[in-house]
């Protein structure tokens, strides 16, 4: 205990300068983002402002992973579109809510091993799946806009690019918003601010409990959006934590990070904000530049408000060209490009795996099914390519009468057909010999299967004998099996 | 064979603390295991607050951050080699073979591993970072002497070779073990033996005392006894000053974290007021 508070403490305490300074960074970017998210799911800037100041506050408390930095999302925001534009604000906090409960519970029952399915081909998948889900939220701002926007976007990225290589002591996006602002208002162009998206925050957030209609009803309508957010949620938190691990070379808590992602979106559904989870494209952010602690986190959410209750007048004045400039560089900074040459070098397979998520996330707007595709699709390929490992071979007695068959590998769901076709049962035989001591029988299928091709050699008259099964075959065979049973085949064949 | 887990980190401590060792390990035929623990990496890179990420950000990052732990984690494995290896020497001089640890982590972990092996642990009262705060203990100190369930021998910033030791005594359950361990060890054999009580002058006391006077004379080791009364620390400082004792033995932290940071803790105390190595008991 001693020992894992001390741990703790180093978590807040060990990299003072290094946090206060990244998370003053992180918060300078958050901004922007927490804008843009709030104008994806359609609602006040306030909305997902007061969420990023929660969240990031919250997580720094109780999340797993110190360093990481969490806030309102796209990819949870993606979600709620239809929810906030079929019922309004109050349902979107309302399932905020529920997400957090259900991300709690996952945490209590430590889902977060389940981590392990989804493999790197899919989170391949999903940050680009993400990248683009970001590029397309700022199309709106793109299409049919006067021809100065272009410009300014344009102006917007050349200095997020290009000024770092003048000084890496401030951060570009920064620059950028402060020039745009300023030619904006100095020539008085007449383009799209903040101001036009709706309100900003201009106090401390305060406790409210959403108004909904406490009924099954309200609980039907918002239940596959709250499953939803806390699925994505969780996943896009645990990919962060995973990054963050190999990027600081340290570990985390992954039950831990689902938990702390939990109560910090329950939390922020009662202050009037949305839903969120990590960020990749923060979070990398928050390393470059020096952060390693809770403390960045902590002092990202805290620096994000106080900017805005001190500045809130000047927030309104941002162009949304500066805006949408940030947002892009944060989407070509998380898309992986390694992923794009490697598409010719990587198995087909894992290929196939990575674009089908890419492919179901643009289509449905949800990072989850993306991930559950991928997921089903590795687990499709992999059992393909270890049904491949089995062999059969067979020695026939001098005299003709008897055979035996020599069975290698993996017998499973997959690759019981195979198995069944690999025996000639055309062959008169008197006695035959199966010897799988060199198998592994899986399933019930391969049990089956085994059932079925000792069957049919009986059928055909030949005595069968089975050796050398190995004890992990031997149990499931002893439990499943029906061949040394009356009435075995109609049984078999009832299935 | 018992073995003594030697903690060295090449500060001023670092000698005293193999004399130490050495001293013990003549004594009790111990074997001398040095040990040195790299701690974590603290981010140290070059700082980049530009707060942009571009094409293969990640990998980039991943590359860059990989690059700079690298070359950092390479100079200091070499400079805890060369510590290990000048104690190494410096134990040779005396005939004492040691054998040596490199280890990467947190230094409670790494010492907590070596708890089925090693009998008792060697630390100094400082530590590099702490030697210029003359006045603070080294903050592993106390954290290895809240965990470390064994006796834990704690070198001053100079050795003498001990000829009088003094148990601090208060009856209490860690005192007693301290008391124990002194009767049965070879380490403590043929020395001097003062048992002193910080307290007033009552019945409880002297009995307490006379107790522990006894259980130690019937393992052959004659102590004088002292009732002092007064605070604590005060009273065994002024008395290891006084008496001219070499070491001083004691039950450590009784009281949790949380009082300590409230009143103060008596150990803490002790161990910076004193200018003698001091073996606790827990």
């Amino acid at each position: 205990m001693s020992s894992s508070f001390s741990a703790y403490r180093e978590q807040w305490l060990g990299n003072i300068r290094g946090d206060v300074l990244a998370g003053l960074v992180v918060a300078l970017a958050l901004i922007p983002e927490a804008i843009a998210f709030s104008v994806i799911a359609g609602v006040d800037p306030k909305v997902g402002l007061y969420a990023s100041f929660s969240i990031a506050v919250l997580v720094a408390i109780t999340g797993g992973r110190a360093g990481m930095i969490s806030a309102a999302t796209a990819a949870t925001a993606v979600l709620m579109v239809t929810l906030v534009k079929d019922y309004g604000l109050q349902y979107l906090l309302a399932a905020t809510v529920l997400a957090g409960l259900i991300q709690i519970v996952a945490g209590l029952l430590k889902l977060g091993v389940l981590m392990r399915f989804v493999s790197r081909s899919v989170m391949t998948g999903f940050v680009n799946a993400l990248a683009i889900l970001i590029f397309l939220a700022q199309l709106p701002e793109l299409v049919g806009v006067p021809w100065l926007t272009y410009v300014m976007v344009a102006a917007g990225l050349a200095i997020i690019y290009l000024f770092p290589r003048l000084t890496r002591a401030i951060p570009s996006p920064l620059v950028c918003i402060l020039v745009l602002t300023g030619v904006s208002l100095a020539l008085g162009l007449d383009v799209r601010t903040v101001t036009d998206l709706g309100e900003l925050p201009d106090t401390l957030p305060v406790f409210l409990i959403p108004d909904i209609p406490l009924t099954w009803e309200t609980l039907m309508i918002i239940l596959p959006y709250s499953a939803a957010v806390a699925a994505v949620g969780l996943l896009e938190s645990l990919m962060t934590a995973s990054i963050v691990d190999e990027l600081t070379d340290t570990s985390s808590d992954k039950n831990r990070e689902c938990i702390g992602q939990g109560i910090a979106n329950t939390a922020t559904g009662f202050i009037g904000g949305m839903a969120g989870c990590a960020m990749i494209g923060q979070s990398m952010i928050n390393v470059k530049s020096g952060g390693r602690g809770r403390l960045s986190t902590f002092s990202a959410g805290v620096i994000l408000l106080f900017m805005l209750v001190v500045l809130g007048d000047w927030v309104g004045q941002i162009p949304m060209a500066a805006l949408v400039a940030i947002m892009i560089m944060v989407s070509i900074g998380t898309f992986s490009w390694s992923s794009i040459k490697n598409l010719r070098t990587h198995p087909r397979s894992s290929t196939v795996v990575m674009l089908a998520t890419v492919a179901v996330v643009v289509v449905t707007h949800n990072l989850a099914l993306g991930v559950l595709t991928g997921v089903l699709l590795s687990g499709i390929f992999f059992s393909w390519k270890i049904a491949q490992i089995f062999r059969i071979t067979s020695t026939l007695s001098p005299d003709g009468k008897a055979r035996s068959y020599l069975i290698e590998g993996q017998i499973f769901f997959a690759s019981a057909d195979a198995f069944v076709a690999a025996f000639d049962f055309h062959e008169a035989l008197e006695h035959v010999t199966l010897d799988v001591s060199h198998a592994h029988i899986w399933d019930i299928s391969s049990v089956a299967a085994l059932d079925m091709v000792v069957l049919k050699f009986r059928r055909e008259g030949a005595a069968v004998q089975i050796v050398g099964i190995n004890e992990a075959s031997e149990t499931i065979v002893d439990r499943l099996a029906i061949h040394d049973k009356p009435g075995a085949l109609e049984r078999l064949m009832g299935h | 064979m018992p073995t003594i887990v030697t903690l060295v980190d090449g500060s001023l401590y670092s000698r005293s603390v193999c004399d130490n060792a050495a001293w013990i390990a003549s004594r009790t035929a111990a074997t001398v295991e040095l040990m040195h623990v790299l701690g974590r990496r603290h981010p140290t890179g070059p700082t980049n607050l530009s707060g942009s990420i571009s094409l293969g950000a990640r990998s980039a990052l991943l590359e860059e951050l990989a690059t700079h732990d690298e070359q950092a984690a390479k100079l200091a494995q070499r400079r805890g080699r060369a510590i290990l290896a000048d104690a190494q020497a410096h134990l040779a001089e005396v005939g004492i073979t040691a054998t040596s640890r490199l280890r990467l982590g947190d230094l409670l972990e790494e010492v907590a591993e070596r708890e089925a092996a090693a009998d008792m642990v060697v630390i100094g009262k400082r530590g590099e970072a702490a030697n210029f705060a003359k006045l603070h203990l080294g903050s592993n100190l106390e954290r290895v002497a809240r965990t470390w369930p064994k006796p834990l021998f704690v070198a001053a910033r100079a050795f003498r070779p001990v000829k009088r030791f003094l148990i601090a005594f208060d009856g209490g359950a860690s005192s007693l073990k301290a008391l124990d361990y002194v009767a049965r060890s070879p380490l403590f054999a043929d020395l001097e033996c003062c048992i002193l009580m910080a307290g007033t002058d009552s019945v409880k006391n002297r009995a307490a005392l006379n107790k522990a006077k006894v259980a130690l004379k019937s393992a052959g080791v004659a102590a004088e006894t002292s009732l002092v009364p007064g605070q604590v620390d005060t009273v065994i400082a002024a008395a290891v000053d006084a008496q001219g004792i070499d070491l001083l033995v004691m039950g450590a932290y009784g009281h949790s974290r949380i009082r300590s940071l409230i009143i103060g803790s008596t150990t803490s105390e002790m161990l910076r007021s004193c200018k003698v190595p001091v073996v606790l008991f827990r």
